[in-house]
């Protein structure tokens, strides 16, 4: 590994929500002007820009948002890596500086889809689509599949489930750029509309629109500038893609991309679980939080049942886990989901989190699952200063 | 038009005689069963190691959900489950035979897999055979 660490010196997000009459690149160069604003950097200091969206992946997306906001001929890749979008963008940024080929660059997710209705199920045109013959492939689905194999091996309940979505729905009062800020007691989320057994309408993440960008540097150009006040450290940055695994074909193995993902993270960064202040992770469904919370070896496989009881993931809690609200109740605007997460991460590790903040949060870990399938994993530190 | 109704995916078998079956790849290198043709073992990266491997029609449901909500044209509720068959193989199909009740599906059970003429024909109005999966007998 090179010798330099890099440093995430700007951060933004813009508040999610519905924006039919905003151009993606409106929304995009939104959050990329607020980190750059937040870093005290301008268009012509950034080297390189990273843009992560999903459904526009032919669209040049980033540079339209280069077009919004001063277009200095630098270079752009356009990422997509499903729900790991943003992750990846970031990643990508990260390596190259890391590489020593760029000081200062800027990553942004951005994605319009408030409206987009249920995902997954597509398939080709020839033949008859197996849709609702070979079970369903959508995401609700897919994820409360995966939620029911860990209700064989330890009797995950309905109710247990639920309870995830009743936190970060909870999360979310205290979060002004989550799409949503409304409590929802147990018996609401358990008798909302049945979506795919056992989630429920308030168990699926929130289709939304929205932006998340972030000025990364290199320990040389933060110093120069004098930022290690508001530096965050990324102490690791990693991606992942499924392994073969037996049942991988017909059911994604979310588990294992994760597992292999936190493990690199965990050593790069030289740091174990018990050392994580906070936790953002993948809760496209609430099925899916409590797979990650073995995944990422919060507890120990089977234990998972119990950090629920317990509370444990709840704001006050042994482990807060997200605290943001997560996709469940801040929203899921696909590509900007893996740099909102870290957005929220800053916040509290530059103790500027509000009603959320996590007393003393010095490390935190962000995770993003892209079904497909690969796992983006950061794992960020607090300015020393 | 076909006069065999033809298969929903290229692993399952329509011959001319005889019952339907399902059939996938087994690797000859490291034994790893796919249903799905591929260019190298997806396991080991085997090169020209993947022989056909007919599975078996019984197993053991490893997960499911029950959809409520579905894509339209679509009839609910229906149960989607990942079943693993005896001797190697996991296949993803409708769970049927059973009332739509998370309270009457015990993960875990014995299933076996029956196949039928699919409710849905295709633009051409050509026939098509699928696979189920309900309790063991």
């Amino acid at each position: 590994m090179g010798s330099e660490d890099v440093y995430i010196t700007g951060i933004d997000m813009i508040k999610f929500g519905k924006f039919p009459d905003r151009s993606i690149a409106s929304l995009g160069a939104e959050s990329t002007l607020g980190a750059m604003d937040d870093a005290g950097v301008t268009i012509n200091d950034i080297e390189a820009l990273y843009s992560g969206n999903l459904m526009m992946a032919a669209g040049m997306v980033g540079q339209q948002i280069q077009q919004e906001i001063g277009q200095t001929g630098i270079p752009v890749v356009n990422c997509s890596n499903a729900c790991a979008t943003g992750a990846t963008a970031l990643r990508e940024g990260f390596i190259a500086i890391k590489a020593g080929i760029y000081d200062t660059i800027v990553a942004v997710g951005v994605e319009k889809m408030a409206g987009a209705g249920m995902l997954g199920g597509g398939g080709g045109s020839k033949g008859i689509h197996p849709e609702g013959l070979l079970g369903s492939g959508s995401m609700p689905c897919v994820f409360a599949e995966a939620g029911m194999a860990h209700s064989k091996d330890y009797g995950t309940t309905f109710e247990q489930f639920a309870q995830i979505a009743v936190k970060n729905h909870h999360h979310s009062t205290l979060n002004p750029k989550a799409r949503y800020q409304i409590e929802t007691p147990l018996d609401e989320v358990m008798g909302a509309e049945m979506i795919s057994y056992p989630n429920t309408k308030l168990m699926c993440s929130a289709n939304v629109d929205g932006s998340a960008a972030a000025v990364l540097m290199s320990e040389k150009e933060m110093k120069r500038r004098g930022l290690e006040g508001q530096a965050v450290k990324i102490r690791a940055s990693v991606l992942t893609t499924d392994p073969w695994t037996d049942r991988d074909e017909v059911m994604p193995d979310v588990n294992t991309c994760t597992r292999n993902a936190a493990k690199q993270a965990y050593e790069m960064a030289g740091v174990g679980p018990e050392d994580l202040d906070l936790v953002e992770l993948h809760d496209c469904f609430a099925t899916a939080e409590v797979l990650h919370y073995e995944n990422l070896g919060l507890c120990a496989d089977g234990e998972a049942g119990k950090l629920i009881d317990e509370r444990s993931t709840w704001i006050g809690g042994k482990i807060p886990v997200n605290l943001s609200g997560g996709l469940l109740s801040k929203g899921h605007p696909i590509g900007a989901t893996g740099i909102a997460n870290q957005y929220e991460l800053a916040m509290h590790l530059r103790g500027k989190a509000g009603k959320r903040q996590v007393e003393g949060a010095r490390i935190g870990l962000a995770h993003v699952i892209g079904l497909g399938t690969c796992c983006g994993i950061h794992i960020l530190e607090g300015p020393s200063a | 038009m076909a006069d065999q109704p033809l298969p929903i995916m290229p692993f399952l078998k329509v011959p001319e005689a005889g019952d339907p079956y399902l059939e996938g790849f087994q690797c000859t290198s490291c034994q790893a069963i796919s249903l799905k043709t591929r260019m190298a073992c997806g396991k080991c990266g085997g090169r020209d190691t993947l022989k056909p491997h007919k599975l078996n029609n019984t197993g053991k449901l490893h997960a499911f959900s029950i959809i409520y909500r579905a894509f339209p044209g679509i009839d609910v509720p229906f149960i989607s489950a990942i079943a693993d068959l005896d001797g190697g193989g996991t296949i993803k199909t409708n769970l049927v035979g059973l009332e739509p009740d998370p309270e009457k599906i015990t993960l875990g059970m014995d299933i076996e897999v029956d196949f039928q003429i699919a409710p849905r024909k295709d633009a051409e109005g050509n026939e098509y055979m699928t696979y189920v999966i309900k309790p063991a007998a």
